[in-house]
């Protein structure tokens, strides 16, 4: 298969409220810094890829249509994505198959979120008719299931905390990060109040305005980069229903065979072992073990005990998100992407103080929808085999 | 009532949210103009003027900086007429949608036309903005567009609208930084077939399960069976009876929101289901568990209708917990 490689990435100051910009601003931001970042200017940019979550959000139906002039697509193909919370990573991938099908160069991935326009709770919480009224939101979806890997794995009650903890210091090393909490400590956050028992506030991600963005060229863009490249070593996507008779909401089926597939893809055959450090959509704090587990890192059950002995700190044997994560920046749209983009900023060399030393190969994943879509790839410095 | 034929289900869906529009510098300028009682435009590279300004040049991708202003006036380049306008449009009279080219623009601005007739519009005839009477910064600054029998401005005509208030343009608040736009949408909900004999059972006080032909499971509510694709045909009763496989305690306060928190919200395996429901537990919250025998609590059977609501929420029931084994695979 033809090579790709992410050629620069940029993102914006992620806040609660963006209200200097417009939404095209705020993609124009991340976009702007990622063109610097790649080295390239406009006239070698050949498609652009937008994602963005549910059209709800912000109530523009279709904001690819008035975005196109900001985000340059003026003459140029513009494709637009949906798949939840897993948008922006999906997005890195559809940017990915455009260069690896031999059919554009350079390909311009944005996503973004600008979710003080509007409510997501409001949003995710609509009833329609003929339902009892009783949705609450993302944490009131996910907060069973996060009981139910309690119950399943014996996990102690603390590692849901510790999570939390290390995710927001990690925040503080990241000038983009939104919430940036220095100071936290396992004593703070589980006395934070809880909001979806039992999901703690410190334990929950917060409500983001920001934008990703990535350009991915091919072998012969990537070689003729003036500075280090983040090969795409693999990518894969899954999908499931939301709700069937028998779906595992602790340990997907997709979530898993998408793993499985990438693994493959990549020639890995230990994750674990070989993976130098992992950018992993965590929402609520819970989600570290439980996608530990369905990524393969740890056995089914055993996830919680990598984070309780440390090992998913900066300089353990697997580092999850050094940037601070979905705990810390939340642009719904953008976060998928995120992860994507901070997993070739470690292989690049480029993470700045939340860089993981010597980070040669990087895992970045997503998820969305009630654990329904899942994105991910593996990058890394050197093409692979 | 012959559940298997009765008609699909349908009511009426209405949301709404005040969506908020940060401006940004370039939109923030003009919707400031607007309240100001003047048009501004975006000038690209190429010369061009745009209006209503463009954020970002098409061409060279790069920011606009540089607004000017165009006169109030302005020549119909095409149009439309409407002989019933809808709710929340211009005008409540009939009137023309037309695009409008602004004197010293180059672009059209789309934007209703007061012509009182069909008869009186037409490509090229030359129109006039009226101002609304109360401006804050927002298109609708613009009430709509008036015929006009005077002469074309010149391009560099920087007067505002109306004569003799042009002086206080500028001068009177601050920057427009962000708008206000409500959005209301309305949909008509309606209901599979499935769904619906499901819910004409509960208006009976029936729950109603159906068995997909290919994997044997039974799902409530029925639906075609999303693991295999194919619709579920086999009816079968359910109890309203059932055992909690797992939960959340909702303490979180949010927009829209139906109940005072604290409230559980459970999944409830109920009795010959194999996929559990999401219903309310009442009680003591810290009650709930994992497990715990819960019974439907029904309404007053002279409220009943089409809805899940009949059950007002599930209550325990006193019987040993369930065994983990026998819900863990409904997790």
């Amino acid at each position: 298969m033809r090579r790709a490689a992410v050629l620069g990435t940029g993102q914006t100051q992620h806040q609660t409220r963006r209200t200097d910009v417009s939404m095209a601003g705020l993609c124009r931001e991340a976009i702007d810094r990622a063109l610097a970042d790649a080295g390239v200017d406009w006239p070698q940019i050949d498609a652009v890829v937008l994602g963005k979550a549910p059209d709800l959000f912000e109530g523009v139906m279709m904001p690819e249509l008035f975005l196109a002039d900001a985000l340059g697509a003026a003459g140029r193909p513009l494709l637009r994505v949906h798949t939840a919370g897993s948008v922006g990573g999906a997005t890195g991938v559809v940017a990915t198959s455009l260069v690896r099908a031999g059919i554009h160069h350079r390909v311009l991935a944005v996503a973004f979120e600008k979710q003080s326009e509007s409510n997501a709770m409001w949003a995710l919480s609509i009833q329609p008719p003929f339902t009892a009224p009783i949705g609450a939101g993302a944490g009131g979806y996910f907060a069973p299931h996060v009981r139910a890997y309690i119950r399943r794995s014996n996990a102690p009650e603390h590692v849901g905390a510790m999570v939390a903890v290390k995710d927001r210091r990690n925040g503080a090393l990241n000038p983009y990060a939104h919430l940036r909490q220095p100071e936290i400590t396992l004593n703070s956050v589980q006395a934070s109040p809880m909001l979806w028992d039992p999901i703690r506030y410190d334990e929950t991600c917060p409500s983001s305005d920001g934008a990703c963005a990535m350009v991915i060229g091919d072998q012969a863009a990537a070689e003729a980069s003036e500075r280090p490249v983040a090969w795409i070593r693999a990518t894969a996507m899954r999908t499931e229903p939301t709700y069937f008779a028998g779906k595992d909401h602790v340990n997907p089926r997709a979530g898993a065979e998408a793993a499985q597939a990438l693994w493959q893809a990549a020639g890995i055959t230990d994750p674990l072992t070989e993976v130098d450090v992992a950018e992993i959509y965590v929402p609520f704090s819970w989600f570290e073990p439980m996608w530990l587990e369905n990524l393969g890192f740890a056995e089914a059950g055993h996830g919680w005990k990598l984070t309780e002995s440390g090992e998913t700190q900066i300089g353990g044997r697997l580092p999850v998100n050094p940037s601070g994560g979905v705990l810390c920046s939340n642009p719904i749209g953008a976060s998928g992407m995120l992860r994507f983009a901070e997993a070739a900023r470690q292989v690049m060399g480029r993470a700045g103080e939340h860089q993981v030393a010597g980070a040669k190969t990087a895992l970045g994943h997503a998820y969305g929808g009630g654990s329904q879509f899942f994105s991910m790839w593996v990058v890394g410095d050197t093409p692979g085999r | 009532m012959d559940t298997a034929s009765a008609p699909p289900l349908a009511a009426p869906l209405d949301i709404a949210f005040d969506y908020t529009r940060s401006l940004g510098p370039v939109l923030g300028r003009f919707m400031t103009g607007l309240r100001d009682r003047r048009v501004l435009g975006a000038r690209t590279a190429d010369g061009r003027v745009h209006v209503p300004p463009l954020e970002y040049d098409p061409a060279t991708h790069a920011p606009v900086t540089e607004l000017v202003p165009v006169p109030p006036t302005g020549t119909v380049t095409s149009w439309t007429w409407t002989d019933r306008p809808l709710d929340g449009q211009p005008l409540e009279r009939p009137f023309g949608w037309a695009l409008i080219r602004l004197d010293g623009a180059d672009t059209a601005l789309l934007h209703a036309v007061d012509a009182g007739t069909r008869e009186s519009m037409r490509t090229g005839m030359r129109v006039r903005i009226r101002w609304a009477a109360e401006r804050s910064g927002h298109i609708r600054d613009i009430a709509c567009f008036e015929p006009d029998a005077g002469p074309p401005h010149p391009p560099d005509d920087s007067t505002s609208g109306d004569p003799g208030t042009s002086s206080g343009a500028g001068a009177n608040g601050e920057l427009v930084t962000g708008i206000t736009t409500p959005i209301r949408l309305s949909y008509t909900h309606t209901t599979s077939a499935e769904e619906s004999r499901y819910l004409h059972a509960l208006s009976e006080g029936r729950l109603l399960g159906q068995r997909c032909p290919a994997c044997r499971k039974v799902y409530v509510p029925p639906r075609v069976c999303p693991a295999d694709g194919v619709p579920t045909e086999e009816e079968v009763p359910v109890r309203d009876h059932g055992t909690v496989t797992t939960f959340c305690v909702v303490n979180v306060p949010f927009a829209g929101q139906r109940l005072d928190p604290p409230y559980v919200v459970a999944q409830v395996l109920l009795d010959g289901a194999d996929i559990p429901i999401p219903h309310l537990i009442l009680g003591e919250a810290g009650d709930v568990r994992m497990g715990m025998r819960v019974a439907a609590v029904w309404r007053d059977p002279a409220t009943w209708s089409t809805t899940p609501e009949n059950i007002a929420h599930f209550r325990p029931t006193g019987e040993p917990d369930a065994p983990y084994e026998s819900y863990q695979e409904h997790l």
